[in-house]
């Protein structure tokens, strides 16, 4: 297991690499300057500005002194303000968008499970196809318009939870909501057929045949069995919704990191691009590490590389 | 079993775990503007401060709330009169050097007294090339600056030559490199605040929290919390504390403009300005003529940069085509609704003139008419040898409205004129990129004047001026605004910028459309808010009933 874990460490660190040198040269060569000259900025405005980032010196160098400071766990200065630091960025918004994301995925796991499980035991009874519809909505309409209708109702019409920002669990409730409906839907129509398959499993009937009570059956070994696909997309789910949604975050007005790449491209503000991008596979990377360790456990078949019995 | 009710428990206690622990400070809001008897205006900011210094403030987010922490020499009026800030008084008798006389009670945020030292440590670390300050070219017209900012090294000696000198605690002497109409003026914006000395030099961080912050305008710093509020909170040492009504200041950051409006709804804002409201909304309260909504001029012009380099729009006749061949009243109040006058000419309103308004002096230089459109286009081929314009891009930075205005022109040109054009839009830095390496054909613009003057507007367009991007020239044109930089007689200067403005729009390498406006809207129980037609609303004498 050891052995194991250093192993995937390693490729890990090389991935990160990868990672990072695709996105350096991607973002050195898409068109614009952080700096572009609005107006009148003088030549020598410019050069000053370049030159305090070290955005004066040839790529190579550039490349290789970020790589320098990464290893010291610094991202870096931001561009477009000389207040806070990447890490600063990070530090302040992590938490936040991590609170949020786990709400959300709790919230997807076990809603979208139920309904994936009650459409699949009914299968093409009305509960099969309510949940499906639910399903379909909540992966058909997109997220801003799910915000916009819930703080409509909720906040200003019914005035149940606030309208946005980021004080109390209150303020959570909508956001968590409107991030969870699409990572619901999935897993619910995930869950229903992977949950189809197990049904119609030879050990279902079988089990059936020994006259196991039909409850006891489904949780036992239907669900145990059906849910290893949905742990599989977990690991990118999760790490998708705990590294903020740029879309809820500034409906909701919420100082999660979620803007921080979408703003970083706009801004060419650099390393903001590279220093989102390297936090977002570090925490993809760790999750999928984790799920795989999962798989052993929850499936006794499942075998780690290198664990040869 | 028992190990998936493991997952789900351990989720659980993980989701306890973070509930609570991501919001800062303390909890709850009130929803009305007074709270426990106090004061507060309660507005939004739109998007986080790159930073509260005001020598590297590069933008309105960073400017709005610098503007009322800190002040100048001088500051402005409601009515927009440049009058005494932290001087009492100044002379000059050449336009050149100019002695500044500071009050005798200003003081900083901390009690200490506001000194002709911050002036000079102030404008000098803007223009230390180390500082990489963005807007450090608004002191070029400092003896020195210039070259001290361009500088690689000898940077003491050059530091030592700038114009700028404390000749004791309350003496300010600057020097220009030439007389500059409009100097008082500038000693009113951001760039020219003073910093206290003793605190940077004891906490080159003093700007980045609100901890140790220091500032010597109405208000002063009181929290910052990143990307979601800053409170401002009056500001007891200021020199004119009795008309400050305002006790407290919360500026949010909420980027979306829908949120932002609801929550003003909703009453807990109750006052937002332009970038906070949607723009279908700004269209709405001024149809239904809201009592709470308030406009007024802003000196922003929107027009269209063409590339004079590419046939056959070097020819003016067909840029003069373009301009005539249009509705602006249309594209007015059927896209952009706020209300904007349409631009026969280039400088906006507002700007005042030996009598009267400068913009209202000029009237209209544009005279919108098909057939006179269609025989210059006619004519210009002729003169550059080609049957028709070739279709060509339309480039715009990302925006709904601004491409709702490329479809109108598109179709408005292929209409009166027969013209293809595509639509192409790009994301604003793109733009500004392309603009400047003539990578266009005719682009989108717009300008926010830094000044109240013409020269603001019209410097743009000397040749070889690095915002000229239709990279047009004109000898006349040069003359004239060279004359008005440094004429002193206020009737010939502004006599020579309005033969340069006609010059200009009828050369055609610039078409203006319209002028902005700049909306606002605020609860009825504020009074006292203004807005200056270059700048943000001012809530320094806000008031709550």
């Amino acid at each position: 297991m050891l052995k194991y874990i250093f192993k995937r460490f390693l490729w890990s660190i090389l991935t990160l690499w990868a990672v990072i040198t695709v996105t350096f040269m991607i973002m050195h060569f898409i068109p614009g300057d952080p700096f572009a000259r609005e107006g009148t900025m003088p030549e020598a405005v410019y050069k000053n500005l370049n030159e305090h980032y070290h955005l004066d010196q040839p790529l190579f160098i550039q490349y290789t002194r970020y790589l320098t400071s990464l290893i010291q766990f610094d991202f870096g200065p931001s561009l477009k303000s000389n207040t806070m630091t990447v890490n600063d960025f990070i530090k302040q918004g992590f938490p936040v968008s991590l609170h949020l994301g786990t709400q959300a995925i709790l919230l997807a796991v076990v809603l979208g499970m139920i309904l994936g499980v009650v459409a699949a035991y009914n299968r093409n009874k009305w509960q099969d196809y309510l949940s499906m519809i639910l399903a379909i909505v909540g992966i058909s309409v997109p997220s801003f318009i799910m915000a916009t209708f819930l703080i409509n109702f909720f906040a200003v019409k019914w005035g149940i939870f606030p309208v946005a920002t980021w004080k109390s669990w209150a303020h959570t409730v909508l956001p968590t909501i409107a991030l969870s409906m699409m990572p619901m839907a999935f897993i619910a129509r995930l869950m229903r057929s992977s949950m189809l398959e197990v049904l119609s499993q030879d050990y279902m009937i079988t089990a059936k045949a020994k006259g196991l009570k039909g409850k006891f059956i489904l949780i036992h070994y239907a669900i145990k069995n059906a849910i290893l696909p949905v742990v599989t997309v977990l690991g990118i789910l999760t790490a998708n919704l705990i590294t903020g949604s740029f879309i809820i975050e500034s409906i909701f007005g919420i100082p999660g990191i979620g803007e921080l790449f979408v703003k970083g491209i706009f801004n060419r503000d650099y390393p903001v691009i590279l220093g989102s991008t390297v936090f977002y596979s570090m925490i993809l990377i760790f999750l999928i590490f984790i799920i795989d360790i999962a798989y052993t456990w929850l499936d006794p078949r499942i075998k780690v590389i290198g664990e040869n019995n | 079993m028992k190990k998936f009710s493991f997952i789900i428990v351990s989720m659980l206690v993980l989701a306890l775990f973070f509930t609570g622990c991501s919001f800062s400070g303390k909890t709850g809001s009130t929803q009305s503007g007074k709270n426990e008897g106090k004061k507060v205006l309660k507005t939004n900011n739109s998007s986080e401060p790159g930073t509260l210094h005001p020598g590297l403030a590069e933008g309105t987010h960073d400017s709005w709330v610098i503007n009322h922490i800190f002040e100048g020499l001088t500051t402005r009026s409601p009515e927009g009169k440049t009058v005494p800030g932290m001087a009492e008084s100044w002379e000059s008798k050449d336009g050149i050097t100019w002695i500044f006389h500071l009050k005798d009670n200003v003081k900083w945020s901390n009690g200490e007294p506001v000194t002709a030292d911050d002036f000079e440590y102030a404008w000098k670390y803007v223009l230390n090339p180390k500082s990489s300050s963005y807007y450090a070219f608004q002191l070029y017209y400092l003896k020195g600056a210039k070259e001290y900012n361009s500088a690689k090294d000898n940077l003491k000696a050059l530091e030592d030559a700038v114009g700028v000198k404390a000749l004791d605690d309350k003496t300010l002497k600057v020097e220009l490199t030439s007389p500059v109409p409009y100097f008082l003026e500038l000693t009113s914006f951001y760039t020219y605040y003073p910093v206290n000395k003793k605190l940077a030099e004891s906490n080159p961080d003093w700007y980045k929290s609100a901890d140790h912050f220091v500032s010597n305008g109405p208000f002063q710093l009181k929290e910052w919390k990143h990307k979601e509020i800053i409170k401002l909170a009056k500001n007891n040492y200021y020199y004119e504390k009795e008309n400050i009504h305002l006790d407290e200041v919360e500026l949010a950051i909420i980027t979306d403009s829908n949120t932002a409006w609801q929550m003003y709804q909703s009453g807990e804002f109750n006052l937002l300005p332009e970038k906070s409201l949607p723009p279908d909304i700004i269209g709405k309260l001024l149809t239904e003529k809201n009592p709470e909504f308030h406009t007024g001029p802003y000196l922003s012009t929107y027009y269209l940069d063409v590339n004079t380099d590419v046939k056959p729009f070097n020819n003016p006749k067909i840029r003069q085509a373009l301009s005539m061949a249009m509705d602006r009243k249309a594209i007015v109040t059927n896209i952009a609704q706020g209300g904007q006058p349409p631009a026969y000419s280039f400088i906006p309103p507002g700007i005042p003139d030996v009598s009267g308004d400068f913009q209202g002096n000029t009237g209209n230089l544009i005279k919108e008419d098909l057939a006179e459109a269609k025989r210059l286009l006619k004519e210009g081929l002729a003169e550059e040898g080609m049957s028709k314009v070739p279709s060509f891009n339309y480039l715009y930075n990302t925006d709904e409205k601004h491409k709702a205005i490329g479809e109108a022109l598109q179709e408005m040109w292929r209409k009166n004129l027969g013209i293809e054009m595509t639509l192409e839009n790009v994301e604003q830095q793109v733009k500004l990129d392309r603009q400047k390496t003539g990578d266009y054909v005719i682009s989108r613009a717009g300008w926010v004047g830094d000044y109240v003057d013409p020269m603001t507007f019209l410097d743009l367009f000397i040749t070889g001026a690095s915002y000229n991007d239709p990279n047009w020239s004109n000898k006349e044109y040069d003359t004239l605004i060279q004359f008005a930089q440094t004429a002193t007689d206020k009737k010939e200067r502004m006599n020579a910028l309005h033969k340069a403005e006609k010059i200009l729009v009828d050369e055609a390498p610039i078409i203006p459309i319209y002028f902005y406006t700049k909306p606002l809207v605020y609860k009825e129980s504020i009074t006292g808010v203004f807005t200056l037609i270059n700048d943000e609303p001012s809530f320094k004498y806000a008031d709550i009933k």
